[in-house]
């Protein structure tokens, strides 16, 4: 087993997590929780996969991923927001949803042959880099470099500009921001629909890059629920959710990779040889998240640092007594 | 209605004619009108709930109002936020601040703003903060974080948000109510400076004495309807302005019998806690309350009272010292400990620990019953006594609901007030604390709540009653302790009458940080 | 002024939106979430048409399907069963606003805790039903339980988000199970065990064929019983015990079920336990009364989820429980037949939306009035 093509792999498996969790972290900095990711993201799968085949074009396929995830994102935007619905279970309900309306639309797509898929290319110079331009510029998908940039202008973005400013008074103190004239409710409508873009473009990774095709719910096999984990162990801050969605995108691949070969690390590979001990290696991402989540969640405890104040509460304008 | 008396060529800059706003269920403006004078100070005066706040609120563009207009230098404008109030020039301070928490200073000044367009350059901004606030006498660092700043300080920087939108009339809405008196005169230099520069002054405010000693001119609101419009602080009584608010002249004096105060019920021994932030709240505090008498915590808001209250009641741990409820400790054990051992807590947050919102009233009359007969029968909730204790204290207690199903988030403040005494003392306390139990009470309320605590008195209870209300704490308390920055500056005994000028000031600067012996040391000796 | 001739001339009708200040109607409630589920089932279809189905064929299939026949209706409550205890899980700790989505994980594994007792063997083949059954029931809801407390130590401990930790959880119970069934119980290589002995069967109508010959083929099982039952208990649980008192009061307020002395650590622990225990004895019914083997496929089918819609639909109750299930049991049955196959859970979701939507009516009135001011 060669670790820097496993790490390799991770990196672009680990994409997909990445633009989910710097969606969710968006929303949640508004003050919303989207607990319908997954869902998202199997939307943005399906029509990434569907609008490829349809039309051949790739390109168009991720713009369809995002827009439509986009706008079932607007779903639980209008439920939480003007409506003011609790948002746990708003967003369970776009997490079926989503998973519905994909499994509904794309029925009979598991079926459909291959497609053309985003390019994948390598960075002049940078891959000459030992180990880490073998890593992380060789052979990436186009997607994966969009992931690279995404980190650092989101970090911007958030702590260094204007609206970021903005954003971030929506989720801590949504009347101070109100009282200065800023429209909350705009403000938390747009990025919801941000979260469900980048949702759905986590979706169109998958199905048009990391692992082709459309296998219905297996497609995303909850990682939509791993993001919503990874944005606490972030502590909503773009950086650290980059070093835990590439963690575990090399997780991920390391365990598909380690059932392969007959010999490991000198001894006999009993993954190979054993076929039933994998699915203990299929436990492993779901085990490390609840470790990831009691790490982040400790952290703020000891820290005193957490959620945005206003994450999970609806605005009310005005009312009287609160 | 008292007519305007202004005699001076001052130019009218804001009028607001005839506003009507409704709350459902309650008429909070009944066809007010309102002017302001170029360069004023202007005193709103009003109880709780007479709608100042309201009327404000219309005029700095957070509530619409259904009918009436509002001129501003002649011209009519609609404002539908906040935003628009501000572009033709009036800004608001408001009771609770509207600060961001985990931004900075100068991040909650430039919050809102069209400039700068994108990528903000702080230091930049810093510095141009700093110089605005150096120029009407409001100090503050702008690159602090708002969290870490005192409550003075954040009114200042809302005060500095306002002056640098470039606002001509501020309102400030009950901007004395956090601060201690030596700050309170901090603010008025501040407002004079801007008088100076010719911007206006709207001050919103219940206390009259606060109203005469700054305001020009008067108005005063009275159940949403106006009964004075810009009188001549200096041409009116202060008796005649509590007339106007009230409609009745205020009885000061409460019926307070004598009590001979028995043994020490509670006594805290020098505790040291923490706040919610980690820092430290409390610092080596010590008091004690005896049976059959009120004892108060004065002091400014935040300077550890709720933490005080919440390690008495055994919410909050402490990290060092003891409390002793009759001679048992209660400190760091369980809530449940205190309540077994007769403690009763009024909390401050009636609406967020003192009640469950979405229950009935029957389930939140029980809620320290619920363990014991006649409620709990044969390891089952008997659902009938329950009722019919609720009934029971529904009318001992004059709580006005159709029926005690109705879910408490229905309820008036008042009325919650009530559900949560009454539940307090009829679980027969030895002790109780009550933390700002009349606080956003109209006055009817306040005197009920009042009554109640002076009987829990009279039948022998210690009550520790915690206030940023001075004149409550001298009028109900036996006793009342300063405290400052999580320490005890000192005890004062309260002897009749208690409205005594000197006695004011000595607790005044007991509140800002001097202790009593110093105070004594110094020679102006209260009379304690 | 144009603007003030314009008020003058048109009396528009005005939308007012403000909080309800009373209770509304004890009917009122009800009303509103039947008329979200008519909305829901309207959505629903313009979205099959869109996929190029016949919505009103599909609904009228679905009500022949279920409601068709005794036989059908017999099937259409098999399908309920194991919806009615997944959904009590979920309404407990929902009650407590602990989002517990991991029921279909306790699920899965109460009924791999149930077919232990067959499959260790820790009860010979020979067993009488009245032992095998009780036991069977203990250790689904024991295994379930151990599947609740998990995720509850952990929020109460760490303060770990709940909603994450127990929908790992369920991936993890899949895993676990498949690991048994492939690697140790396995039935000639597949992932399945073998069938259990007879005894180890809940007893079904159609067992008693021979006394009531009108129960011939009809498959309702113990399960149903063991599901009322248990629904009945949870009511008085939560509405007439001091436990549930002390439920109900986190759930609403826990700063003030701090301040009434309550232990929300302890709770949150406990209660998570029972939702577990609820579910896990939900997988003991399905698997004992339905399937007969351990086999992930058929257990794994999403009834942990569903609980969640139902419990919701039913505003938490117990009792409507029992009601809400046999309607989402229907369309699942039905479901089975329907092409494109995502239709249920396309629908399920949809009533879900809307449910939570019309709970907007509940809270606030909507005015309409005539008139400019």
């Amino acid at each position: 087993m060669d670790f820097t093509v496993i790490l390799q792999a991770g990196i672009a498996s680990g994409t997909v997590l990445l633009f989910a969790t710097i969606g969710e972290l968006f929303s949640e900095r508004a003050g919303v929780l989207n607990l319908g990711v997954e869902g998202m993201m199997l939307i943005g799968a399906m029509s990434a996969f569907s609008t490829t085949i349809a039309t051949g074009n790739p390109w168009l396929g991720v713009l369809v991923a995002m827009l439509f995830a986009g706008l079932i994102s607007q779903i639980h935007a209008f439920i939480v927001i003007t409506l003011q619905a609790d948002q746990v279970v708003s967003g369970l309900s776009l997490t079926f949803l989503g998973a519905g309306i994909s499994l509904v639309l794309g029925e009979g797509l598991s079926k459909a042959g291959t497609v053309a898929l985003l390019p994948d290319f390598s960075i002049p110079l940078l891959t000459l880099i030992p180990i880490i331009g073998k890593i992380f510029f060789t052979n990436q998908s186009v997607l994966v470099y969009v992931g690279y940039l995404l980190v650092p202008l989101s970090w911007y973005y958030i702590n260094r500009t204007r609206p970021g400013l903005h954003l971030r008074a929506v989720g801590e103190y949504p009347s101070a921001a109100d009282a200065l004239g800023i429209n909350v409710f705009r403000m938390r409508y747009f990025y919801v629909f941000v979260g469900g873009m980048l949702a759905g473009l986590a979706g169109a990774t998958i199905s048009l890059a990391v692992s082709p095709g459309w296998f219905s719910e297996l497609t995303t096999g909850g990682q939509g629920w791993i993001a919503i984990g990874l944005v606490i162990f972030a502590q909503w801050d773009p950086f650290r959710a980059a070093v835990g969605a590439y963690a575990f995108g090399a997780l991920r691949r390391l365990i598909l990779d380690i059932q392969g070969p007959l010999v490991l690390l000198g001894f006999a590979n009993p993954f190979y040889y054993n076929p039933y001990l994998g699915f203990f290696l299929q436990m492993l991402p779901y085990l490390f998240t609840v470790v990831v989540l009691v790490i982040g969640s400790r952290e703020a405890m000891r820290k005193r640092i957490g959620a945005p104040a206003a994450l999970g509460n609806p605005y009310v304008r005005g009312e009287r007594g609160k | 209605m008292t007519e305007q008396i202004s005699s001076t060529e001052q130019k009218l800059i804001v009028e607001m004619r005839g506003i009507v706003k409704r709350f459902p269920g309650v008429l909070a403006n009944d066809h007010v009108d309102f002017k302001l004078l170029h360069g004023e100070i202007h005193g709103l005066l009003g109880e709780n709930g007479a709608g100042k706040s309201t009327l404000m609120n219309v005029l700095a563009g957070l509530y619409r109002q259904e009918a009436g207009t509002i001129l501003v230098n002649g011209a009519p404008k609609i404002f539908s936020s906040p935003r628009d109030a501000i572009n033709a020039g009036i800004g608001m301070v408001h009771q609770h601040f509207m600060l961001v928490p985990s931004q900075t200073v100068t991040e909650n000044v430039l919050l809102g703003l069209d400039e700068p367009r994108f990528i903000m350059n702080l230091p930049e901004y810093d510095s141009k903060i700093a110089a605005l606030g150096e120029e009407f006498g409001l100090k503050v660092d702008p690159r602090a974080k708002v969290w870490q700043l005192s409550v003075g300080e954040q009114q200042r920087v809302e005060i500095l948000k306002m002056l640098y939108r470039g606002v001509d009339v501020l309102i400030m809405d009950e901007p004395t109510a956090v601060l201690a008196p030596q700050e309170i005169e901090g603010l008025f230099d501040t407002l004079r400076a801007m008088i100076a520069q010719g911007k206006s002054v709207i001050f919103i405010s219940h206390k009259l004495q606060e109203v005469s000693a700054i305001a020009d001119r008067v108005s005063v609101l009275r159940k949403g309807v106006a009964t004075a419009s810009g009188v001549a602080s200096k041409g009116v009584s202060r008796q005649e302005l509590a007339r106007l608010m009230v409609g009745r002249d205020i009885i000061f004096a409460l019926d307070k019998k004598h009590c001979q105060p028995g043994d020490v019920v509670l006594d805290v021994r020098d505790i040291y806690a923490e706040n919610d932030k980690g820092l430290p709240a409390l610092r080596g505090l010590s008091l004690n309350v005896r049976a059959g008498e009120i004892v108060g915590v004065a002091g400014v808001a935040g300077n550890g009272q709720s933490e005080l209250s919440q390690v008495i009641s055994g919410m909050r741990q402490c990290k060092q010292g003891q409390v002793l409820l009759g001679g048992d400790t209660v400190s760091n054990h369980s809530t449940l400990f205190g309540i077994q051992h007769g403690m009763a807590y009024v909390p401050e947050d009636r609406n967020h620990v003192g009640s469950a919102p979405n229950l009935s009233i029957t389930d939140n009359i029980i809620m320290k019953k619920y363990r014991k007969s006649p409620i709990l029968k044969n390891g089952l909730l008997d659902m009938k006594a329950a009722t019919k204790l609720a009934n029971e204290l529904k009318q001992a207690y004059d709580i006005i609901v159709p029926n005690v199903s109705t879910r408490v988030r229905l309820l008036s403040g008042g009325n919650l007030q009530r559900v949560i005494l009454a539940r307090e003392i009829s679980g027969l306390p030895s002790f109780m604390v009550a933390v700002q139990p009349t606080r956003g009470l109209d006055v009817g309320a306040i005197e009920g709540v009042h009554r109640l605590l002076l009987t829990q008195r009279e039948a022998g209870a210690a009550v520790l009653l915690v206030s940023e209300e001075l004149e409550e704490l001298l009028s109900l308390c036996d006793r009342v302790y300063v405290i400052y920055e999580g320490k005890i500056m000192g005890e004062i005994m309260i002897k009749g009458e208690g409205q005594d000028e000197a006695l004011v000031d000595t607790i005044g600067q007991m509140m800002t940080g001097t202790p009593l012996d110093q105070i004594q040391k110094e020679g102006v000796v209260a009379n304690g | 002024m144009a603007e003030s001739r314009s008020i003058k001339q048109r009396t528009p009708l005005r939308i007012r939106v403000e909080p309800r200040l009373s209770e509304p109607p004890a009917w009122f409630p009800a009303v509103v979430s039947f008329s979200a589920i008519l909305v829901a089932l309207i959505l629903g279809g313009i979205l099959i048409s869109f996929a190029g189905g016949d919505p009103i064929r599909s609904y009228i299939h679905i009500a022949k399907a279920s409601f068709g026949d005794i036989g059908v209706i017999s099937d259409t409550i098999v399908k309920a069963t194991p919806i009615i205890l997944a959904a009590l899980a979920c309404s407990v700790a929902f009650r407590m606003k602990l989002w517990n989505i991991g029921a279909e994980g306790q699920f899965i594994m109460g009924a791999f805790g149930a077919s232990a007792i067959v499959l260790a063997p820790v009860l010979p083949a020979e067993t009488p039903p009245w032992i095998f059954i009780p036991v069977m029931m203990l250790a689904g809801m024991a295994a379930g339980a151990l599947w609740g407390f998990i995720p509850g130590y952990l929020k109460a401990k760490f303060n770990v988000n709940e909603i994450i930790s127990t929908l790992m959880l369920n991936y993890v119970a899949v895993a676990w199970v498949n690991f048994w069934i492939f690697g140790v119980w396995t039935e000639g290589g597949f992932q399945m065990s073998p069938k259990f002995p007879v005894a180890a069967n809940l007893p079904r109508l159609t067992d008693f064929a021979k006394i009531f010959p009108i129960f011939r083929g009809l498959t309702t099982h113990l399960g149903l019983v063991i599901g009322i039952v248990a629904a009945i208990i949870l009511w008085f649980i939560i509405f007439r015990s001091r436990w549930g008192y002390e439920i109900r009061l986190i759930g609403d307020n826990p700063q003030a079920a701090r301040y009434a002395g309550i232990n929300i650590t302890k709770n949150v622990i406990w209660v998570m336990m029972l939702s577990g225990a609820l579910a896990g004895l939900g997988g003991m019914s399905e698997v004992t009364g339905v399937v007969h083997r351990l086999q992930t496929a058929p257990l794994a089918a999403g009834y942990g989820f569903t609980g969640i819609i139902v419990a919701w639909l039913a505003k938490l109750n117990p009792l409507v429980i029992i009601v809400a299930s046999v309607l989402f049991g229907a369309l699942i049955l039905a479901g089975r037949e329907i092409q494109p196959s995502g239709v249920p859970k396309m629908i399920q979701g949809i009533i879900l939306v809307c449910l939570i939507a019309s709970d907007f009516l509940l809270r606030y009135r909507i005015v309409i009035e005539r008139g400019e001011e």
